[in-house]
């Protein structure tokens, strides 16, 4: 190949600014004509970097790195829609929140969800967490009584391991009866740090 | 198998569409045919083949829209010659630039075909199939277009190698 033919083919200096303007522009113009179906970003939390992503109807996603948040993005396009944005923009009030509850400025968040991602009973349980409030515990057993079926332990478990929105949906706030952190998404040691965060506020 | 997101697909192709778009528009008319371009995309995406040919599709797609938007400037007003461009943020280096607007100066076909062949690397096939036209003359307009650049644009074959001693510093 030669030096025009290379020049041709390029990249240039400034190519990595165009692609940040045809990010920004292309975000906006999708939201502007509703093909926004996922937007998603990033945010540096003290428990590592975490997925953030949401639909027209609300936050339908919370990731830690652990998960890879390239096979969460994959999933999302495989079972939402394949219209998947880096809209940074769009959940910058999101991000504002995440960061305010790690400053503990702040005990719950003010976010619409979007729970199509669990179903039947892993929903009920889901939709039961925000009872369990900042700084407080329940174990898996008192949430199933809670929700009205005291023998499914288990199947709240599994709601738990499986909760698209962690962080906002409080799943970190369930342990082992005898008090012990117990198994999380985000690994055991993340929710060491979450309930010593929210405890130490209380305390 | 099920189409990865779409954000993947921008950050594979967003470099090449607006190279694409450059080679095609003045700058300012670049930015916004390639956005244009990957929302046309992003509408169509969810129902292509997760085994199309991503590249040469959305090329496709933004050599429609140059075609529009240079339509629409032929038919409103005087066309705006080429003006020395704002670089609006980046830096592009001035020998780029001047390239981009020997590329411009090109007749239409041949500015095309080295857009889709030279700066896309789109076989000639794919080249014919975007233009509307055959390979073989897909093939000759883009080999005609880069025999008019090297007349135009000659500093190309020598000047941007950075390895070399620059004289003046001697």
């Amino acid at each position: 190949m030669n030096d025009l033919e290379r020049l041709l083919a390029g990249p240039e200096a400034g190519d990595d600014q165009a692609m940040e303007r045809l990010r920004a522009a292309l975000a906006s113009r999708a939201q502007e004509q509703n093909l926004l179906d996922i937007a998603y970003r990033t945010i540096d939390s003290p428990v590592g970097s975490l997925l953030i992503a949401a639909t027209p109807e609300g936050l339908i996603r919370v990731a830690y790195a652990r998960q890879g948040h390239d096979a969460v993005l994959t999933g999302l396009a495989e079972r939402v829609s394949p219209r998947v944005l880096f809209a940074p923009g769009k959940l910058d009030d999101a991000a504002r929140q995440f960061d305010d509850y790690f400053a503990r400025r702040r005990h719950g968040f003010d976010l619409a969800v979007d729970l199509r991602l669990a179903e039947g009973f892993r929903r009920t349980v889901l939709q039961h967490l925000p009872d369990v409030h900042y700084g407080r515990t329940v174990s898996y057993g008192e949430l199933a009584a809670l929700v009205g079926h005291p023998r499914a332990a288990r199947a709240v478990g599994t709601a738990c391991a499986t909760n698209p929105i962690p962080l906002v949906i409080p799943c970190h706030r369930v342990v082992l009866s005898d008090g012990s952190p117990g198994a999380y998404i985000g690994g055991p040691e993340i929710k060491r740090t979450l309930l010593d965060l929210e405890h130490s506020e209380i305390a | 198998m099920s189409l990865p997101p779409f954000d993947w697909v921008v950050t594979e192709y967003g470099q090449v569409v607006l190279r694409v778009c450059r080679a095609l528009l003045p700058m300012h008319d670049a930015e916004d045919a390639a956005a244009d371009a990957f929302l046309a995309a992003l509408e169509a995406y969810p129902r292509i083949r997760p085994d199309s040919d991503v590249k040469a599709w959305l090329v496709t797609i933004a050599h429609r829209k140059a075609v529009d938007i240079l339509r629409r400037r032929a038919r409103h007003a005087v066309p705006v010659a080429d003006v020395p461009e704002r670089a609006s943020g980046g830096e592009p280096s001035l020998a780029d630039e001047a390239l981009w607007a020997a590329v411009r100066d090109l007749p239409g076909k041949q500015r095309q075909a080295v857009a889709y062949h030279y700066v896309a690397d789109l076989a000639y096939a794919d080249v014919g199939a975007i233009m509307g036209t055959s390979e073989a003359a897909a093939r000759r307009s883009a080999a005609d277009g880069i025999k008019a650049l090297r007349l135009r644009y000659p500093s190309a074959s020598v000047a941007p190698d950075q390895s070399k001693p620059n004289k003046e510093m001697s």
